[in-house]
């Protein structure tokens, strides 16, 4: 089918160091401290925390703001070193592969920072392609062909020529979520991915992800603070409170109602749902559930 | 969707060289002796094809012993505070960024004044004499920068116009200091305050020297172009570079060193020229769009064009007398960053 889903099926190739041999991320015992001064102790620790991701799923990390949720995305994208514990990826530590192979297999959709001159649709699909060029890295017609597929796949063909400072939130974030796929990667992180657009934007965006982690087997991470959100598209959630890992396992397992209340500190409802799914429903207003 | 081609980009150069091969002929034309610009055109194009090895000896002494070799001057001083400029705007994701509105400039003066006192104290090896202006130019310039750059930074972050305001500090601290050097120069030099606080193409180079400014420019811009398509990603923000594989402490280190020896080069044999990393990549930037596998190339001939522009006005507008070319700069160079800061910065 698409360049993008056939070089990701290449590439994902078995690991027979894993017990389950789907298993493309695992997380084992990762401890993170974080002090602005080396001499003093930390302000932000993160307690061993583990838990894997399987190609073709969805893992949401959830919790309130200074829960550790971003650290833990930064430690996987091999930004931050762990302290102790390792990250694989197919068996590598992300923390120790050079820059390019670790963007060749992992891609990161993130708030942009504010971009200094211009740059059209196209033109910023195609830095998805950086990582796998040669030396001076002029894109070739196979780099402009995986472009335009990925921003195809993410419904955004018609974007192309535009200016990036000149379309829509939920359309940008489309854009970047098409840069991401143009790297070919096979994890992708999401931080915060719905974090500014309105609520079609969110389960437009969501269901985009969720057909194209099932259809290109991307092993698939994702930040957030909306539940339910995570709870309808979710296939594992990590619930973690100030730097602590408290629980790992589906949606409906992880949304009880006292759990959900302690972490988030406001009083709410859970119901299931006939799909399986829990819903959840604050009963005072909250930052944490718009 | 057209993406750039190593093609594309060698068409555009050859654009901008024979603009460049024009701009010169004519600045060669300009001044006390008359010369014919049909035969100087004829001439230097048999010169540069190899067909013959010599200028119409009418003129051919004052066109090769004083004309040319000063705008040859022009080109490399042009080329190299552009690609300097280009630089230092990827570098510090700064539209503004220029080695004179950083005070870079006068960092790689101060270097080179300080170079010049030391010298004959010295008793250096003529050869060494000779790195020893723009080595000095170099430190001057690798240290304003490294210091303006910390002083910009707030928590962390970089904040465009605190390091413009940085940059202006150290410019008028450093501007102090040279005036202060100069009282401690050698009566046997011939530049004064002019040539390093506002630039001067028209003191004659030493050859070794010449060759160093020449030699240090394409290394200087060969590793700087090496990273041309990180530079993209890195203008864009440290984190989302680092995310699309790009080396960023490497990156940013060869890009820094480079654009100092760039610089402290420059500075070392022309003094302070201001702006030209500004407008030039501006310009370049408004013309070929922002892809820094475009932008480098064009800004080296831009700059390079610029510069000779200049010089040829600071010779001819008020001849007899002679203006620092860096007066000329600035005219064109201060209202176009006033609009950048007013319009584009905030």
């Amino acid at each position: 089918m698409s360049a993008v889903r056939d070089s990701v099926v290449e590439r994902g190739a078995p690991d027979g160091s894993r017990m389950n041999a789907d298993v493309r991320l695992s997380i084992e015992q990762v401890s993170y401290a974080y002090s602005p001064n080396p001499s003093q102790a930390p302000i932000f620790t993160l307690e061993a925390t583990s838990f894997q991701v399987r190609a073709g799923e969805i893992v949401a990390i959830l919790g309130p703001n200074a829960s550790g949720k971003s650290t833990v995305l930064r430690l996987i994208a091999g930004a931050l070193q762990p302290l102790s514990g390792r990250i694989l990826l197919n068996g590598s530590e992300t923390h120790s592969m050079e820059p390019r192979t670790r963007a060749q297999r992992i891609a990161m959709v993130q708030q942009e920072s504010q971009l200094l001159f211009p740059a059209r649709v196209w033109e910023f699909v195609l830095q998805g392609r950086h990582p796998h060029g040669k030396s001076l890295r002029f894109e070739t017609e196979n780099d402009v062909k995986i472009a335009k597929n990925a921003l195809g796949q993410v419904g955004a063909h018609q974007l192309m020529d535009r200016w990036m400072d000149q379309i829509s939130g939920g359309e940008k974030q489309r854009v970047i979520l098409a840069r991401a796929l143009a790297q070919q990667p096979v994890l992708l992180l999401l931080d915060e991915p719905t974090l500014h657009l309105d609520i079609g934007a969110q389960v437009d965006f969501l269901h985009t992800l969720r057909k194209l982690t099932v259809a290109n087997k991307y092993a698939v991470v994702i930040v957030t603070h909306e539940l339910n959100l995570a709870g309808e598209y979710a296939d594992q959630v990590v619930l973690m409170q100030k730097g602590k890992c408290l629980r790992v396992g589906t949606p409906a397992s992880v949304y009880q109602r006292d759990l959900l209340e302690q972490v988030f500190q406001t009083q709410l409802t859970v119901e299931q749902r006939v799909n399986g799914r829990p819903r959840v429903n604050v009963l005072e207003s909250s930052e944490e559930t718009k | 969707m057209q993406p750039l081609t190593l093609g594309k980009v060698a068409v555009r150069c050859g654009i901008l060289a024979v603009v460049l091969f024009v701009v010169v002929v004519i600045a060669l034309k300009f001044g006390a002796v008359p010369v014919s610009l049909y035969g100087l055109a004829k001439d230097l194009l048999g010169v540069l094809i190899g067909r013959s090895s010599e200028i119409s000896s009418e003129y051919g002494m004052i066109i090769r012993e004083i004309r040319l070799p000063r705008i040859a001057l022009g080109i490399f001083v042009g080329a190299s505070l552009s690609v300097a400029g280009t630089s230092f705007q990827a570098l510090l994701r700064n539209p503004l960024a220029d080695p004179y509105v950083l005070g870079v400039s006068f960092g790689a003066s101060v270097g080179s004044i300080l170079a010049l006192i030391t010298e004959p104290h010295l008793s250096l090896r003529p050869e060494i004499a000779a790195v020893f202006t723009p080595l000095g130019g170099f430190l001057g310039a690798t240290l304003t920068i490294a210091v303006v750059y910390l002083l910009g930074r707030y928590h962390g972050e970089v904040d465009s116009k605190t390091l413009l305001l940085s940059g202006v500090i150290a410019g008028s601290f450093l501007s102090a200091i040279i005036m202060l050097f100069m009282t401690m120069l050698p009566s046997s030099n011939t530049r004064g305050m002019a040539y390093w606080l506002m630039g001067d193409l028209g003191t004659p180079t030493l050859p070794l020297l010449n060759w160093i400014l020449r030699t240090g420019f394409f290394a200087g811009f060969a590793l700087i172009y090496l990273t041309a398509s990180d530079l993209n990603l890195l203008i864009a923000g440290e984190k989302e570079a680092m995310h699309l594989g790009v080396d960023v402490k490497k990156v940013q280190l060869v890009v820094y060193l480079a654009a100092s020896v760039l610089t402290g080069l420059a500075v070392s044999v022309s003094g302070s020229i201001g702006y030209v990393g500004l407008i030039v990549p501006h310009v370049m930037r408004m013309i070929f769009g922002t892809d820094y596998r475009m932008l480098l190339p064009a800004s080296a001939f831009g700059g390079a064009i610029a510069v000779v522009i200049a010089d040829t006005a600071a010779r001819t507008v008020a001849a007899p007398s002679e203006l620092p070319v860096g007066a000329i700069t600035a005219i064109a160079g201060a209202p176009l960053f006033i609009y950048l800061l007013r319009w584009r910065l905030a």
